[in-house]
């Protein structure tokens, strides 16, 4: 108790860079989950912009890219990240790689909640003269906006688990603190107070989702 | 002039699985729509109806054939360029299919924001077209927390937002109760005589073709086995998917089975007549029986009204002798089809 204590000054700052990463990962591979999600989407066979190679292109790409472990993907990634950000190691480096992996995460939520908007109200605007583009900002998104939300929730919790993991390969957050001071150290006490916190941060989160879902819905 | 005209259209969606069959889905049809009709589209489901319909305002492409519409072959023009005739044409579903992420009076907007419509005129053509169908106080609320009828009167206030001089009704109450599906069936009967719109209904419904269509075709396969005024339709089916459909609001001939049950209930000639419009006199008819001390009784059929003329079938049973039931029949046969079921 009293070695976490001691280390409070480094659980708050570990708390702020957790939340640092988390809020740019989820805005970086949120976009990038909408987009894909949505490309897989319209592109799809019967859709609004139907294009059979980029559709097959896409979905090769997610299926390819997510069943790889995360910890294998941070590794085998290093090397784009450096390309992008100018290092491999670090929070730019960790932030990127995450999003990536989100990215194709997110995609397969977006596209899952936008097949579950009626193909009905789709007819319904094509039928009053809409084009792709309006269909998707004023009937898709907004049709769909409730369920996106709570995906959204989902790959927080995702998020705040890979960024733990990211402390592994010198990412900072609280799954470095846990390891660095708690695991390596023998402080339980220290571990337990990191995972204290994470859970908190998750249950505030997935709280306010389902508020902001339940108000989308209108239930 | 006719504002929807197909020539020859087709359908054939590709096959599904490499070896696979392609389906025609529509087979040749040729149809005109007059300005001001409200021409029903009648079939079994699967028959291609509903394809039909989406191919008049190009929710579907035809495969070959042209198709016009308000003087322009829709079946030539480019997706972009269709947005623009699409306005002209309003479309009610059997879903509704109102956005549910919408208020009431943004349904009905949303067509006038697709066409462009300034924020100021959107919110009184709302307001009048609210009035129109009677949903004005329903306005801000959302399509969840109405009844179906109340839907389908947003659905049709949505397809008549950009003034439109068709409307094509797909099956647009058969998801609703007999008492809600005639309310709606008076308000597009309204549409059709105070705006003047076109009306293209499709629908299983015999019923509903009965109570507001001027015209009918009947589809079965992909193809119009059979098309005409609706009293002529009703009163004189020549397809056999017609009669079927025709049985299921008038009242007809009994089947074989139907008769089975009659005959044991009843002795005597059974005979069916058939009355058409005011041209047969029932009262004649009735008087020829009574004269010739002919008991009857009257134990199958039914007379309907078909757009303000009466027509239907009645079965008799009589009893007598039977030189003096011939000698009867022979005068009735004079004034309307007597047919006598053995």
């Amino acid at each position: 108790m009293d070695a976490l204590i001691d280390l409070l000054p480094e659980l708050w700052t570990a708390t702020y860079e957790t939340l640092y990463i988390v809020a740019l990962t989820l805005f970086f591979g949120g976009l990038g989950g909408l987009l894909v999600g949505l490309g897989l989407y319209v592109t799809r066979a019967g859709s609004v912009l139907e294009n059979k190679p980029l559709f097959v292109v896409l979905n090769l790409l997610v299926n390819f890219i997510r069943p790889i472990p995360f910890i294998i993907f941070l590794a085998a990634a290093q090397p784009l990240a450096r390309v992008v950000t100018g290092s491999g190691i670090g929070n730019n480096a960790i932030i990127f790689t995450i999003a990536l992996a989100a990215s194709f995460a997110m995609a397969r939520i977006v596209e899952q909640n936008l097949l579950t908007v009626t193909p009905g109200v789709i007819d319904a605007a094509r039928s009053v003269g809409a084009g792709p583009i309006r269909i998707i900002f004023t009937v898709l998104l907004p049709e769909a906006l409730g369920p996106l939300i709570l995906g959204y929730t989902f790959i927080f919790v995702a998020l705040v688990d890979m960024s733990a993991v990211a402390g592994y390969v010198g990412g900072g957050g609280l799954g470095n603190f846990a390891l660095l001071y708690g695991y390596r150290q023998y402080e339980p006490v220290v571990t337990w107070a990191a995972v204290l916190i994470i859970i908190v941060l998750v249950q505030v989160v997935q709280f306010f989702g389902n508020y902001l879902a339940r108000k989308a819905l209108r239930r | 002039m006719a504002v929807v005209s197909l020539r020859n259209v087709g359908k054939v969606y590709p096959p599904t699985a490499r070896d696979g069959a392609s389906v025609t889905a529509i087979d040749d049809v040729s149809l005109d729509v007059e300005a001001g009709d409200i021409y029903g589209i009648i079939g079994y489901s699967g028959a291609g109806k509903s394809t039909l319909v989406r191919l008049v305002n190009a929710l579907e492409r035809s495969t070959s054939g042209e198709i016009w519409v308000n003087g322009q072959n829709i079946a030539a023009l480019r997706e972009r360029e269709l947005r623009r005739v699409r306005l002209g044409i309003g479309m009610i579903f059997q879903q509704f299919n109102l956005l549910g992420s919408r208020t009431v009076a943004r349904n009905v907007a949303y067509p006038l924001e697709v066409a462009g419509y300034p924020k100021e005129q959107r919110a009184a053509r709302v307001a009048e077209l609210l009035d129109f169908v009677g949903l004005s106080d329903k306005a801000g609320s959302y399509p969840d927390q109405l009844s179906g009828g109340q839907k389908q009167r947003v659905g049709i206030a949505r397809a008549l937002a950009t003034q439109p001089s068709i409307l094509l009704a797909d099956e647009a109450t058969s998801a609703l109760d007999p008492e809600t599906t005639h309310e709606v069936l008076a308000l597009l009967k309204r549409v059709n005589a105070e705006f003047g719109v076109t009306i293209i209904v499709i629908t299983h419904e015999m019923d509903v073709i009965q109570t507001i269509a001027t015209k009918v075709a009947v589809m079965d396969q992909g193809q119009v086995i059979e098309r005409g005024p609706v009293f002529e339709v009703f009163s004189n089916p020549q397809a056999a998917a017609s009669a079927r459909f025709v049985s299921t609001v008038v009242k007809g001939v009994p089947s074989a089975a139907e008769l089975a049950v009659l005959r044991e209930r009843h002795a005597g000639r059974i005979v069916t007549l058939t009355f058409r419009d005011s041209a047969v006199d029932q009262k004649a008819v009735f008087g020829e029986l009574s004269a010739a001390n002919v008991a009857f009784e009257v134990v199958y059929g039914g007379i309907n009204e078909i757009q303000g003329r009466p027509f239907g079938h009645l079965t008799l049973a009589l009893t007598g002798d039977d030189p003096v039931i011939d000698r009867v029949l022979d005068h009735i046969r004079t004034l309307t089809t007597v047919t006598e079921v053995r």
